[in-house]
Formats: C-alpha cells, sequence, structure tokens
C-alpha cells in the first residue's frame, strides 16, 4: 500500500535523527511496523515517543509512587486524578508544567499552559473552581527576569480571568539556576459528582469520533519534542512552537462541554494537548483497547494546504475530542452550535487495535495502538550521586552575625518571602464567590457551596484547602529529604486552614536525564516523595514531568534546581474557621508547637545572609508531623485559635514577623539558651507552626494539641516585634522590607 | 410571589451565576437566566447585566454584547424606566448600548486589578443604592475600568448626582487619585439621567456573604428588593 504523499519528505537517517529518535528506537519501529514508516507516520512516532508524551525516562520511578487509598477515586493516568469529598462529590485536580513555552513567549506560554490544565479538569466533567500556580524565574535583578515575570503574570491572569476561574494563591520563587529556564507549573482543580467522571476512552466499534472547539492552524508543531530538549542560544528562535490561546473560546467549550455531559451522549472525551490530534487520539484508543480511524481531511482548519503531518502534530489550543453514542451526532452538535461551537465527526471506533489516518480517502498512517503507548520506550538511565555533594552538605564554620535584626530586614525583602500582592493583584482570585481564604496564606480555602451539586453535606459545609509548594535548595542539597519535607510542609499548610490532605498532583521539574546526576536527582526525590506520601498516608493522583530544563551557553550547561512542585488538595468540612492573615489583636498569648528546633542547613538564610547553599536539608519526623498536624486541624475546628502559621522559608523569625504585618506587634523570649540565635531564628525545621490565642484559653488549647510540644512564645501587642535580647524592630521598618522588593523591581 | 429578576448570560460572562446567586441569596427576589440569544425578556421586575468577558473582550469590552438579539428588549425595559444594573463587563456593555453616558478605558497602570476597595455612596438615590451605608467594602476586578467622560458630561453627572460610587482610600476618605484604576474624579459607579439605570465597577456580590469578608454588597440587592416592594 502506497502510504506516501506528494508533500512527504523522503525518510533517510538524518530525517529520523531531525526528529529525535534514536538509532534503537528507530530499530524498534522498523521491527514493529514490518516497513518503513511514512512521513506521517514519523512525525506521529516523533510526539508520541518524545520525552513529553511517553515520559520514558519517568516511567519506571514513577511506578513506585503511591497512587492508591481510600480517598482516591481515579489515579495517574487519566487527563487528571480525582479523589473523595463524601456525600458523592469529587475533586478532580492536576498540576502541568509550561516552562519551555513560557520562557521563550511568556504571555502566550503561561497562558496556554493555564488553558491546558483547565481542559484537563473539565473534560473530565468537572467544573473548575480553583487555580494555583508554581513559578520559579532566575535572580530578581536580571533583565530576562523582569520581562518574563509580567508577561508570565499577566499570561495566567489574562487566561484565568477570562475563564472565571479564581487563581486563589501558589508560590513564586527566584534562583539564578532559573536565569535560563524559568518555571511556569499551573494547578487546576475542579468539581463533580463522583458518578458523573468522565474518562478519554474510546470504545464501542462503529461509534463516531467528534471534534470541537477551535479549527487547526500551524501553530505549536512539535511543541512537545521541543519541550523535551535542552535549550541553546537559539531557544528564541523556536518562537513559533508555542501555541496562541483563546481564553473566550475555551469558555464557550468549558460550557459547551458541561451541557452536554448532562445528556446521555458522551462515550469518552479527551482534551488536544501536547501532540495535539495525535495524542489524543492515540490514548484514546489505548484506554480503550480498541482502534481508531480518522478522516484528517474532515478536521475543522484554519488554513490552506496543511498536510495531515502539520493537522495530526498542530498544538492549536482549545480543541477537544469526543467518542460519542452512534445516533447521538446531531443533539451533539446542537449543543455545540449553541455555544457558536462547530462539531465535526472525523472518525470511527474500530476494533482491529490500529491507529489509521487517511487523507481524501488514501491511508497514510497505519500503526498499531500499543506501539505508541505501552510499547514506546522506556529507560533505566544510570544514575551517579554528584561528586559535589559531599562538600555541598557538610556545613563550614558560620560566624554568627552580631545583628540579627538586619538579617531579618533582609530575608523580609528577599522575594521568595516578600510580599507577592504584585502578583496575584494580577489574577482575579474573587469570581465564584467562594473563596474563603485568599491568596497570601498558608493555604487557601474555597468552599463548595451547600447542595450547589446537589449534594447533602452531612458534616457540614465543604471547603477545598489548596496549597502548591516546593522548596528547591531543600531538593538540591538532598533530593530525598528535602522532596519528603515539601510532602510535610504542604499538608502542614492544610492543616493551618484545617483541612486534611486527600491526595496531591505533582509536577517534576528537572534537567537533562541523559545526565547520570540529574537522573540521580530525579530518582532520589521520587524515593523522598515515595516515602513521605507513604508515612503520611496522601496518594499521588495526577501528576506531570518537565526535563531538560537546563541552558547550554557556550560550553557551559546550567540545569536548574531539581524542583519536583507538588500541589496537595484537603477537605474541611463544617462552620467556616475563624482565622485571620495575622495576628489580629494585643493581648494573645503566642505559642510555637513543635520542637525548638535549630537546623541551619539549607535554609534561606544562609543563601541570602551568607551566600551558602551547604547543609543537609531538615528531615522530616512523620509521627510528630502528623500529630502537628491533628493539633492544627483541632484547633481550627474548635475555631477559638484565631491565628496559626506554619514556619518555613526564613523559619521562626520569619513567621514571627509575617505574623506582625497586619500592624499587631508581638514581644517574645526565645528559650534554648545554649542554642546558636541565628540557628533559632532562621533555622528550617520541620513539624513546627505558630499559633496565637487568648490567654485564658490556654488549657483548652493544651487539651486539643495533646502530645504536641509547645512553648510558650510571649504575646500580641504594639506596634513593634521585639525577640527579647535578640532583635528589636518598628512593624513599619518590616513591612517596608516585605512590601517593597517586587514593586520597586517590577513597575 | 418573588420578585422575577432577569440576569443575562452573554458568552464570556463569568460572574452569571455568582449573581445570580446573590439575587437567590435576598428575601424576595428570585434570579432568573436570560441567554442573549433570546429576542424577549418576559416580564421581569429588573435586568442584571453581570461582570466577565463577553466574546473575549477582543474588540472592546462591551462592544460586540450590546449588539446581542438581547439588547433591543433591554433598551426597551430601560426606556420605560425599569431598573437594570450592570455590574463590570455590564456596565461595559450598558456604556456600548448608550444606555449610560462615558466609557470605561484601560486601567491606568495597564493591569488587571483584584483587590477590596472602600467605595464612598453618594448622588441621588435609585432602585439599587436607596438606603445604602455612606461607605462600602467592595471588591474589584478588571483590566478595563477607568472611567472617562467629556468634561460637559462630567460636570452633568457630577451636578446632577448621577454618580454613585466613588473610590476612596484605605482609610474611607475622599481623596483625588484613589482610584486605582485612573477613573476621572475616582468615579466607580454612575447612573442614567432617568436614574433607572446603574453601572458600576466593582463586584457587590462578591461581598454578599460574611464568609468572603464583606457583605456590603449585599446592601444593594436589599435595595432592590425595597424598592420593588415598594413600587
Amino acid at each position: 500500500m502506497n502510504r506516501a504523499l506528494p508533500t512527504d519528505l523522503p525518510i533517510d537517517d538524518a530525517l529520523v535523527k531531525e526528529h529525535g529518535i534514536r538509532e534503537t528506537e528507530y530499530a524498534h519501529a522498523l521491527e514493529v511496523l514490518g516497513r518503513v514508516p511514512s512521513y506521517t507516520e514519523l512525525g506521529v512516532i516523533s510526539v508520541m515517543w518524545s520525552e513529553h508524551c511517553s515520559y520514558k525516562s519517568s516511567r519506571i520511578h514513577l511506578k513506585t509512587l503511591p497512587t492508591e487509598g481510600p480517598t482516591v477515586l481515579i489515579g495517574p493516568g487519566e487527563n487528571a486524578g480525582a479523589v473523595d469529598l463524601g456525600d458523592g462529590l469529587a475533586a478532580v485536580f492536576k498540576m502541568e508544567s509550561h516552562n519551555h513555552p513560557s520562557f521563550i513567549e511568556p504571555y502566550q506560554g503561561a497562558a496556554t499552559g493555564v488553558g491546558g490544565i483547565l481542559r484537563d479538569v473539565f473534560t473530565m466533567g468537572a467544573r473548575p473552581v480553583a487555580n494555583l500556580n508554581s513559578l520559579r524565574f532566575g535572580s530578581l535583578d536580571l533583565p530576562k527576569t523582569k520581562q518574563l515575570i509580567p508577561g508570565v503574570v499577566a499570561g495566567i491572569g489574562g487566561y484565568g480571568n477570562c475563564m472565571g476561574i479564581p487563581t486563589v494563591g501558589g508560590e513564586t520563587r527566584f534562583h539564578e539556576s532559573y536565569n535560563g529556564n524559568c518555571l511556569v507549573n499551573a494547578f487546576t482543580v475542579g468539581v463533580v459528582e463522583k458518578d458523573k467522571i468522565f474518562l478519554g476512552t474510546a470504545a464501542g466499534v462503529g461509534n463516531p469520533i467528534l471534534y470541537v472547539g477551535a479549527a487547526t492552524g500551524r501553530d505549536g508543531i512539535h511543541g512537545a519534542t521541543m519541550a523535551s530538549a535542552e535549550f541553546g542560544e537559539d531557544s528564541e528562535e523556536k518562537r513559533p512552537t508555542v501555541q496562541v490561546g483563546d481564553p473566550f473560546m475555551e469558555k464557550l467549550l468549558l460550557e459547551a462541554c458541561l451541557e452536554l455531559m448532562q445528556e446521555d451522549c458522551i462515550v469518552g472525551i479527551q482534551d488536544m494537548g501536547a501532540a495535539g490530534l495525535t495524542s489524543s487520539s492515540v490514548e484514546m484508543a489505548g484506554r480503550g483497547g480498541s482502534g481508531i480511524v480518522m478522516d484528517l481531511d474532515q478536521v475543522p482548519m484554519r488554513e490552506e494546504g496543511m498536510t495531515p503531518y502539520e493537522i495530526l502534530l498542530s498544538e492549536s489550543q482549545e480543541r477537544m475530542l469526543l467518542v460519542v453514542r452512534e445516533g447521538t451526532q446531531e443533539q451533539v452538535k446542537a449543543i455545540f452550535e449553541k455555544w457558536d461551537l462547530h462539531a465535526a465527526v472525523v472518525g470511527r471506533v474500530t476494533d482491529d487495535g490500529m491507529w489509521r489516518c487517511r487523507w481524501h480517502g488514501q491511508e497514510v498512517a497505519a500503526m498499531p495502538v500499543p506501539l505508541l503507548t505501552d510499547e514506546a520506550p522506556a529507560y533505566d538511565r544510570p544514575q551517579s550521586r554528584p561528586t559535589w555533594l559531599d562538600e555541598a552538605q557538610t556545613l563550614p564554620e558560620i560566624a554568627e552575625p552580631a545583628d540579627l535584626g538586619e538579617v531579618l530586614l533582609s530575608l523580609m525583602a528577599h522575594p521568595d518571602v516578600a510580599d507577592k500582592s504584585w502578583i496575584f493583584r494580577q489574577y482575579d482570585h474573587e469570581v465564584g464567590t467562594d473563596t474563603v481564604i485568599k491568596p497570601g496564606a498558608d493555604a487557601a480555602l474555597v468552599r463548595i457551596k451547600p447542595g450547589a451539586y446537589g449534594q447533602k453535606d452531612s458534616k457540614g459545609t465543604k471547603y477545598l484547602g489548596l496549597v502548591a509548594d516546593c522548596n528547591g535548595r531543600h531538593v538540591y542539597l538532598d533530593p530525598e529529604t528535602g522532596t519528603a519535607g515539601q510532602v510535610a510542609e504542604a499538608a502542614r499548610n492544610l492543616a493551618c486552614v484545617g483541612a486534611v490532605p486527600l491526595g496531591l498532583t505533582d509536577c517534576l521539574n528537572f534537567g537533562n536525564p541523559e545526565k547520570p546526576e540529574i537522573m540521580w536527582q530525579f530518582a532520589q526525590s521520587i524515593v523522598g516523595m515515595g516515602q513521605a506520601c507513604r508515612a503520611m498516608e496522601v496518594p499521588v493522583v495526577s501528576g506531570n514531568v518537565s526535563l531538560y530544563n537546563e541552558t547550554t551557553v557556550g560550553d557551559t550547561a546550567t540545569a536548574i534546581h531539581p524542583t519536583p512542585g507538588l500541589a496537595m488538595v484537603g477537605l474541611y468540612e463544617g462552620e467556616i474557621p475563624k482565622l485571620n492573615p495575622t495576628l489580629p489583636e494585643a493581648g494573645l498569648q503566642i505559642a510555637l508547637l513543635g520542637d525548638l528546633g535549630a537546623h541551619l542547613g539549607a535554609s534561606l538564610y544562609l543563601y541570602n545572609w551568607h551566600g551558602l547553599e551547604r547543609g543537609m536539608p531538615p528531615a522530616v519526623d512523620y509521627p510528630s508531623e502528623l500529630a502537628l498536624h491533628a493539633a492544627l486541624r483541632a484547633l481550627v475546628n474548635c475555631r477559638e485559635v484565631p491565628y496559626l502559621h506554619d514556619l518555613s522559608d526564613g523559619g521562626l523569625g520569619v513567621a514571627l514577623a509575617e505574623a506582625c504585618l497586619g500592624g499587631v506587634g508581638a514581644t517574645v523570649s526565645l528559650p534554648g539558651s545554649a542554642e546558636r540565635k541565628d540557628a533559632l531564628l532562621f533555622g528550617e525545621s520541620h513539624g513546627r507552626a505558630i499559633i496565637a490565642f487568648e490567654p485564658a484559653k490556654l488549657d483548652q488549647v493544651k487539651a486539643l494539641i495533646g502530645q504536641v510540644p509547645m512553648t510558650l512564645l510571649g504575646v500580641s501587642g504594639g506596634e513593634r516585634l521585639s525577640v527579647q535580647g535578640i532583635l528589636d524592630l518598628p512593624i513599619s521598618e518590616l513591612e517596608q522590607a516585605w512590601s517593597s522588593t517586587l514593586p520597586e523591581t517590577l513597575s | 410571589m418573588a420578585f422575577d429578576v432577569a440576569v443575562l448570560t452573554f458568552p464570556g460572562s463569568n460572574c452569571d451565576a455568582d449573581l445570580r446567586w446573590a439575587v437567590d441569596n435576598t428575601p424576595e427576589l428570585s434570579a432568573r437566566a436570560v441567554w442573549h440569544k433570546e429576542t424577549e425578556l418576559g416580564s421581569p421586575d429588573a435586568v442584571l447585566l453581570p461582570g466577565g468577558f463577553s466574546y473575549g473582550d477582543y474588540l472592546r469590552c462591551g462592544a460586540i454584547a450590546r449588539f446581542s438579539p438581547i439588547m433591543n428588549a433591554v433598551m426597551a425595559f430601560a426606556k420605560a424606566g425599569g431598573p437594570v444594573l450592570g455590574i463590570c463587563n455590564g456596565f461595559q456593555v450598558l456604556t456600548e448600548a448608550g444606555l449610560l453616558p462615558g466609557a470605561l478605558l484601560s486601567n491606568a497602570g495597564q493591569k488587571f486589578i483584584c483587590e477590596t476597595v472602600v467605595l464612598g455612596k453618594e448622588g441621588r438615590e435609585t432602585a439599587f443604592t436607596k438606603g445604602l451605608p455612606e461607605t462600602l467594602r467592595i471588591p474589584i476586578a478588571h483590566h478595563d475600568g477607568n472611567f472617562f467622560a467629556d468634561e460637559a458630561t462630567l460636570a452633568r453627572l457630577e451636578g446632577e448626582g448621577q454618580v454613585l460610587f466613588r473610590y476612596l482610600n484605605a482609610q474611607g476618605e475622599r481623596q483625588a487619585g484613589a482610584a486605582p484604576n485612573g477613573s476621572m474624579n475616582d468615579i466607580a459607579g454612575i447612573c442614567n439621567a432617568a436614574g433607572n439605570v446603574v453601572g458600576m465597577m466593582p463586584h457587590p456580590e462578591r461581598a454578599s456573604d460574611p464568609a468572603l469578608g464583606s457583605a456590603d454588597g449585599s446592601a444593594l440587592f436589599s435595595a432592590l428588593q425595597g424598592f420593588l416592594e415598594s413600587k
């Protein structure tokens, strides 16, 4: 059979190489196909076997993560994961990276990242209720950073705001390792009745396959392949591989899909994300154990003269692929027409296990589905522990600074700690009228309105606790310990708003996996994540891997700090928590929960003040960490403790300063006279939080926290933060340091 | 029987459900969704235009929505004196449709702004503002809320008590330039000469529940309830 078209390029070794396919991989394809692939097929193999789509370096490691548990409804492998919220409801969520496109074209790169993750969630029938994002930029004073931040932030806002999905939180950090590779990780959570979740499957021989949404253009061709290679000095020239977003189109698509899902038409549905029509159709056939035949000439196109190769590889946005029950086509089309969207039948489900494409009747591709899915290459890449790590993990002699007040001010001004309202003011975080705890807190809290999905709310109103977190410095200095710590920290953040963690999604950003040291970081990080998730009973329900976050300039390749970003979803049920963003009034008892902690290694303080990224990151003691979380949740539930705050970057000192930013100060004293004062104040030991309550409630608090150690530190009041014998600063000075950094640099 | 409040949905509206929720939470008010392709409103007691990005705001905010089929019925309802409120994008649609004077330009800082502002209530009493407190804390969320009008219009708005809401400083005081978006005279909301058509950039529906940090916005819906009851 002749599968060649006049527009095809001749297949030779150079073309195969240009498609990023290795010799051994190509040999495998030849063996399975029993012939040389057509040009169209070569393009399809190239994207489906790209790192981005096939997870070929990470698959064997990801399999070790705990993905099951009583809360899990749908684990990894679908468009997004789903956890049980009780009373018949489910939360559907996932986080995804759009790092490479955002570095090349910040506005569109970030915008389409948000668009993509939103589609992953509403594809499953869930109405998106909140977005988070996790951003990493290079040094704040770098001109490139100053160009990237406004673009990325405007892009995230531009898409999410228009869609009407609140962006309720997230985190942004800065480090020179991201100078040549920013990270843009977008998270969406949606809510759905759990028996109305839709999956991306192609089943039922003869069922029609519908293409809906925007027409296909030449944008984003080979985006997935681009995201699977390092950046060089020519990265700016890759702009044409970045897609352009149309949030208005996606808003229509959202409403039309959710309306259609009320009818009994859909068999399977999947969004067209990376590798567009190719991956959506292949994955649907793979999950359904079926085959697919498509007539590519029926695909709505917005450009003249597109070839099958281009149609299949386009990453045009705002498109969905549906398998519907035979006979419902007209009903489906009518709903999309109401929303001024087109729906076109482009193929049928078959049962021969083949993925076939035709072009005006001529078959141009015919490959076994498994070749592109389960049988895609997978590697156990060599790993080696970096030789520099031994020295990096030891702490040198460090002189204690004379003025710890100065140190605190410089930490408050550090962009990782500093006020991020310059960023989240540009995100609509209120739309939906459910954002109860807003950006800037330990975690966001988003209400599910009573009965909004017909649910009963048997334990009171439900609220989703949402947090995104990752301390790349901790991971860099010990991937296993550091990553485990991030899981603990995220769960702790949720506990501070009263939420019980139900599951997490990860977004694993690393350098080039073909380098054994990077692969070691990745593997160790997964070990740490698995360990913490098992110990804390938080399953991983979805995720994404972004490798090759490296830039080569001249002979030097710079990899990012390993950044296994994670977002955790928790549930709070009952009366709305009575919490304040800062100390609400004078006369409150301030206390530290957990051990005193004085772990200096891997701290922001060492990096910021001493210029050192040294020492082991703090380890997690799971029993005491879990006990602390239970205590924090009990305190939120009793509604008598108006202020709780997790200790993280910058330790106790920064946490106390943040507590004062609302204008009510504090006078405290630190016990542990034997310890170094800088370590007590700025060490980043896990398992700690500060709380404030009326002194008369002391016995009640003690009863609620059980065995968790509590140290009474002092009282709230006045206009200064005074740590007796150590520092004494007016709040206005702390506030000034904290609030100036971003506006002064970016405005 | 509850009063019938029509809440329009344009393609790209994204505060329509929030607005219906706030209306339904008000005693004696009942929200009814009206799709933009309809040509008849039915017989509502009030018409509300929600926030969002109608038609993606791609040409100019509200510029395409004003041509939606339902807008003819809205014009007729307004001309007959019926109470009409446009919030955010709804305000933009009303100015584009000529039901309200002035225009909403891009924010002075060219950035989207989402934050809670302090508003001063003033001007004449309308169906939506009668009995409101002097100051209200209500969120804004827009990229194009910079109110502009020519000199004569501005003088008329100020002179005839058509300025209903003004941005105040954080302490709740009048201060020139308090508007975060660059609006002329710090104007946040206005009404037409007849007083029955009101437009405002802040979102009262987002401040209609203590759980959201402020319930000040619910006063507008209560005002509408009072107005309809007294008719």
